[in-house]
Order: structure tokens, then sequence, then C-alpha cells
């Protein structure tokens, strides 16, 4: 009787009240605890909007200046923090607008729902103002997408795009709202999502594979470790380094996995893939065993899969089936969170040290040291090369500040050169190669973490890209520091003119504007570098500046990015030159 | 690895979009799809597919890791044409002045157990269910009397062993999903 009185209590607390169904999106979004949200207004989604204002006490609501730049925003708040990103946008051009970020949080499998405005329903199919089909465009690249044309359809839909974005591998979901649904009134209960009949997550953990891939570890002679943002994705940073360390194992990372191990961890030995540090990829074709984790074996990964680890058995953890075999054969593959099968997988492992191995990374190390690190963070004349500024903002961050990159050769410097002391601070577009990306997504990533440090690292064509995002920094005063390393070129399409097509620089070179002037007029603090003298205190000014700062620095036009595997090789392959 | 008819079954919800969802996955590894029909199933509200491709065992298997990815999809199957008992249907109009004139075509018909499903002054329908290669027989043998019309749907299967999808169905109404 008790209980059900109880019960009874319960129904009357959330007795449903009418409200309009864009009142109902807000009510979803508190209800999903959403308290920063990034979008641009238009006609087919104003009633939505017009709640916004209501609910301003409670959702911040960040003006971006282009979609894109809301998807980017929504991509690195979701990145730093874990939580789903929310992004909102109007129907027709509003919405494809979104199309590039969505692609980006697919690929790199960032948790993100996308609300746009779509004309009335009674409209739909007649080529009305502003419509356009963003189901049909969006269905690719989304982890789910639905229309919604009635108002008490909301709670529902919503609920289970914000479950299906964050859950199991994460990803990009996108519901559309006619006008009308949003006008039309319903009586609001939530009740947050806790499953879908046709979807499964979470894949049922199976022991046996976990014994089988800890036999395997345990008796490898040559272990390696590829960990990828599963590991973050997951939250099991702390059991990977429980992992590493027992069984002794080198351990790389993709480029999304980095910073899901401390950087100067002894047995962190850098990254892998085209661009990548020297001993993880020759020694993956000298490894016996290798233990993939959270990651897929991107192609940039593993260059041509016939000369892939071919000597080595692989164990592949993973929460995505799909991802299983898809571009490299496991022996043993364990589904599941990693969190759940990194825990089991440290039951069955022996403790053990790997010295010799370990070694020969540490020699690798060396050869890439004296050919190319040396060179390049101690380069004494010329102009400044890109990686004395990125060490440079290690010294000054000790490794704690997040690092949001863009797309090209700062990004793969930034990537190889950045310190890293804690998880989910290292923001870039890896599977989709967004240029664009990084000014926006350190918009989100510092009102995400607004007690971290954050820099953007980005290429004066990136830059150019979503440079319009810079209005919204100076109008929500966001203290994010803004990095430009300025070579006038597309550096890394350069680079490949220079080596596979006779140097033949096919509209790489850019004809750069002032851009002090640019971040000035936005009244942004900002500084140019143009000598290696200056970049010390420049870098300090910039860190230690309390609100926003934007800093050029003219680096050396014709840099290369080494080692290098080039498309088609091997990756032990890999050229320091 | 050699390339061969596959039949893709996939068991969905009865959801918008699903259709070209699905779609895309082919598009996307730039598949052909021979034939696709969609239909209700033996379970209630529950959606079946059939797509036909030629493609390999490595693709097919791929292309049913992603398929089952997709959150409405229930389950997703491949099978090769020995495993399943399928068909196909045709329908044939045919130009009524030159057919009534040839005995010969009439007792073909008969022969091949296709039926006469219309006739009218100007013009016959022929339907034929069967395989892929006794529709063809048919349409050559059609052809020179003025074939004015012709459609064959897509290919209709079930395979010879259980696919475990009522099981798996009644299991998500009894079980308390959890997340």
């Amino acid at each position: 009787m008790e209980v059900k009185t109880a019960n009874k209590e319960k129904k009357i607390k959330q007795a449903p009240t009418t409200v309009s169904g864009a009142e109902a999106v807000i009510k979803c979004l508190l209800e999903e605890g959403i308290d920063t949200i990034y979008g641009y207004p238009g006609g087919a989604i104003m009633p939505v909007y017009d709640e916004l204002y209501k609910y301003q006490d409670k959702i911040h609501h960040v003006l971006t200046r282009h979609e894109q730049g809301a998807t980017h925003a929504a991509q690195g708040y979701a990145r730093v923090t874990g939580k789903v990103g929310v992004c909102i946008a109007t129907s027709g051009p509003g919405a494809t607008n979104l199309v590039t970020g969505i692609a980006d949080a697919q690929i790199d499998s960032t948790p993100m729902v996308c609300i746009t405005g779509q004309v009335g329903s009674h409209l739909l199919g007649s080529d009305a103002f502003q419509e356009t089909d963003i189901v049909g465009i969006s269905t690719p690249v989304t982890k789910w997408n639905y229309q919604v044309t009635k108002a008490e359809e909301i709670p529902e839909v919503l609920a289970k795009a914000f479950y299906i974005a964050r859950s199991g591998r994460p990803g990009p979901v996108l519901i559309d709202i006619t006008k009308d649904a949003q006008f039309a009134t319903l009586d609001f209960t939530y009740k947050k999502c806790a499953g879908i009949r046709s979807y499964k997550p979470f894949p049922k953990v199976n022991l046996s594979e976990i014994e089988r891939a800890a036999e395997l570890i345990n008796s490898a002679k040559k272990p390696m470790i590829v960990f990828g943002q599963g590991v973050i994705l997951g939250g099991a940073e702390a059991l990977l380094q429980q992992v590493v360390e027992k069984a002794g194992i080198p351990s790389a990372w993709t480029i999304l996995g980095l910073s899901a191990m401390a950087t100067d961890h002894p047995l962190n030995v850098g990254m892998v893939g085209m661009h990548g540090n020297y001993g993880p990829n020759v020694l993956t074709n000298d490894c016996d065993v290798l233990i993939a984790i959270g990651m897929r074996f991107d192609d940039r990964v593993t260059g041509n899969l016939e000369h892939y680890a071919k000597q080595a058995k692989v164990i592949h953890f993973e929460i995505d089936p799909a991802e299983i075999d898809k571009n490299v054969k496991a022996e043993v593959a364990v589904l599941g969170d990693v969190k759940e099968t990194l825990q089991l997988l440290l039951g069955f492992l022996k403790p053990k040290n790997h010295d010799a191995w370990h070694q020969k990374f540490k020699d690798l190390y060396k050869i890439e040291y004296d050919k190319i690190i040396n060179n390049e963070l101690n380069g004494k004349e010329g102009k400044l090369g890109m990686a004395e500024v990125i060490d440079e903002i290690n010294t000054s961050s000790n490794g704690d500040a997040i690092i949001v990159s863009d797309v090209g050769q700062h990004q793969m410097v930034a990537c190889r050169y950045a310190k890293f002391n804690k998880t989910r601070s290292n923001v870039t577009s890896g599977g989709l190669g967004t240029m664009g990306f990084a000014l926006p997504a350190a918009i989100g990533a510092k009102m995400g973490k607004p007690e971290r440090q954050v820099v953007a690292i980005i290429g004066d064509g990136g830059y150019q890209m979503t440079i319009q995002e810079l209005g919204t920094i100076f109008q929500t005063k966001v203290p994010v520091k803004i990095v430009v390393l300025n070579n006038g070129f597309l550096g890394m399409v350069r680079q490949w003119q220079q080596m596979f097509f006779d140097k033949r620089y096919a509209s790489t070179e850019l004809i750069n504007p002032d851009f002090v002037a640019i971040a000035k007029g936005y009244f942004i603090k900002a500084k140019k570098v143009t000598e290696r003298s200056e970049l010390q205190d420049a870098i300090k000014e910039m860190m230690d500046s309390p609100e926003a700062y934007f800093l050029e620095v003219k680096v050396e036009q014709e840099e290369n990015v080494f080692p290098m595997i080039p498309t088609g090789a091997s990756v032990s392959d890999i050229r320091l030159e | 690895m050699e390339k061969k008819n596959y039949t893709i079954s996939i068991y969905t919800e009865n959801n918008i979009g699903l259709l070209s969802r699905i779609a895309a996955i082919f598009l996307k590894r730039h598949f052909n799809i021979e034939s696709i029909t969609v239909s209700k199933s033996e379970v209630k509200e529950v959606m079946r597919f059939i797509i036909v491709v030629e493609i390999t065992e490595e693709q097919v298997k791929k292309i049913i890791g992603q398929i089952e990815k997709q959150i409405e999809v229930i389950r997703a199957y491949y099978h090769t044409d020995e495993e399943l008992i399928f068909q196909e249907t045709a329908l044939y109009k045919v130009n009524s002045a030159e057919f009534v004139e040839d005995l010969t075509i009439q007792d073909f018909i008969k022969e091949t157990n296709a039926r006469i499903v219309t006739v009218t002054p100007k013009f016959f329908v022929i339907e034929k269910t069967g395989k892929r290669h006794e529709i063809d027989n048919l349409y050559d043998k059609l052809k020179p009397y003025g074939l004015m019309q012709f459609v064959r749907s897509g290919k209709i299967a079930v395979s010879k062993n259980e696919m475990p999808i009522s099981s798996i169905l009644e299991d998500f109404n009894t079980i308390n999903i959890n997340s």
C-alpha cells in the first residue's frame, strides 16, 4: 500500500503542464542538464528562440556567427566535458550549414544533438521558403535523425536523441521540428530514455575473449599498445595506465587518443600514423602482439594495410562491432566498453616488464630526435619553426592547457609536440580533417572548462575559414587564446605538391590580410611575432592575459612535417626526410 | 575474393526514412543494389527488407555490420542463393492481335506455369512467378509478339535455416530494457 501511495504522489508531482512545442524543447534540454547551447536564429526556429529568451537565466545560448561555428563549438564543449553538445539552427541554409560539423562529429564519435527548425508540416515538399530536406541530407552523417511534425512527439524524441547521442559509441543526432509543431501545445511530462529495443549500445562482454587476450599479452615478447579515443570516451584513462604499467607495455596513441595518457609517462612512446613518431610506426611491423584499444585503424594510422603488422597477433578492444575486422583482422576481438573490459583484463595480467623491447623504441626516438626533433626545437637561425611555438606554450602551461588544433601541418606539429598531463585536453578534427574547426571548437572548449587555459593553434588557411567567430569571442568575452602559425601557405597541401607534384604550387599560396588588425577590429588583444627573440615574452603575455588574446607568429614558409609515411607506403617505410 | 549474389535480410522498426538510411550505406561504398523489396514481416510492426547485391563475402559481412549499427535496425542477415528459397514475380503486357493468332505461345505459357491475368481486345497481361532465368526465358519468348510493358519484382526469399528473429523480438517484449 505504501508503495502505491508513493507512486501516486510521484504521479501528482509529474502532473503534465500544457506548454508549446517550443517550450517543450527547452524543458527537455533542462531535463537533460543542458545549460549551454550554440546556435543561430531564423524564421523556422523562431518559436524556440522566443522560449530561449524567456529561459535565458537557465540556458546560455551562444550566438555564433555561422551555423558551422555552432556545431564546432558544441563539439569542443562535448570533447572537453564528455557531455552532449547542443546546437540549434533554422531550416534551409541554417540546417545545411550544420552538415560539416555533423559529419565531423560522426567520424570522431562526438556526442551532439542538433535541433533544426523546419517549415510548417503543411508546406513540406512544396519547396517553401527555406525548406530543405535536412533529414535526407544528414542521414549518412548522423547516428540517428528524425523529423518531428507533432508537438506531443517532442519529449520522447528528444529523450531518445540525447540517449542515442551519448550512449555506446557516441555520435551526432539531428532532430528537425516543423514550425507548427513548435507552436502547437502538448501536455508535457519528461522521462529520460533508458533503452531502445532495436539498439544495443553496449555489446555483451565475453569473458573468454578477455582471457584469450590476457594469455596472448602474458606470453608476448614484444607487445605494443595503440590506444585511441575510445579510452577517453569510456572514461578508462586510469585503467589504461594500470594495464600499461602492470604489463609493462610500450604504448602509442592515435591523434584522438592523445592526452588519454600523460605525454611524459615513461611507457608513452608517441603517436602512430602518417606524421607520427618514428619508433611506434616502425615497430608496429616488429611487435608480436598489437593491442588496439578504442581505435579504428584509420588509413592515416595504418598506411598500406597489406604491410601493416602482418607479423603480429592483433587484439582489438572495441565498443562498435562494425569496427571489428573492418580494416585489420583481429586474432582476438574484445567487444565492450573499455572501462569494463580493461578492468576485467587487469585481473588476468601478469606483472611484466619488457625493457629490452622498450629500449628499441628509445633507440628509434634517439634517431628521430637527432634527425628532426632537435632541429625543430632548437633551431637557432632562420625563421621560426612551428615546433618552437608549441614548445614555448608547453613551457608556459606545464602541460595543463587544453590545446585545440585545426587541420594541416600545424595540427601535426601541435600533436607531436604538445605536452599533456590531463585527459580530454587535445581537441582536434581527426577523422574528417575539417579546416576551420579550431576557432569555434576552442570557444566551446573554454565554455566547457572555464577553469582551464584553452589555446587554439591554427594555420593561416583554416583560420580564415571560420574567422568570423572572432565576433562570438568578442561578444561573449570568452577568454580563449588564439595562435595563428602563419606560413603564407596551405602548408600541408604545399608539402605534398613539393614532394609528389614537382613543386607545382597550385593555389596553395595565400596572400593574407593584417590578422592583428582584424582581431583588433573585434576589440581582441592582438600581437604579431616575427622574430625568435620575441617569442617567449609574447607567449607569456598571451598565456597570462585574463582576456581573449590573438597571437600571430610568422613561421618558416616552406617547412615540411616529418616523419612521414607517404600514401600507399607501409608504416615501417616511414621517412625521416 | 569472388563476387557473388548475396541476399541481405534486414528486420527493422517501421519508421520513415529508414529506407533512405539503409540505401545510403550501399551508396557510400559504391555498391549497386540489384533489387530491393520492403514489406511487413512475420512479426507485428516489424518490417523486412530484402536486398540483393553482387559483392564479395568480406564486403557483405562489413555491410551487415554497418546496417546493424543503425538505431532502428533490429537484425540483419545475409545468405547465398543456395541457402534460400526465393522467387521473383513478373508481369508481361502483350499485344492481343499478335498473341491470339499464335497457339504455340499459348501452349508455352501453360507449360511454364505462367498465368493469364487479364484479357482485353487490345492486350493480354501474363504473370509469371519463378526464378530469374525462367522469367527471362518467358521474356525472350514474348518479346517478338510486341511486349508493350514488362515489370519484374525484387527477389523475395525465405531462408532454409531458421532466422531467430522472432525469438529476439519476444525477448525484447519480455525483458526489461536497461541501459
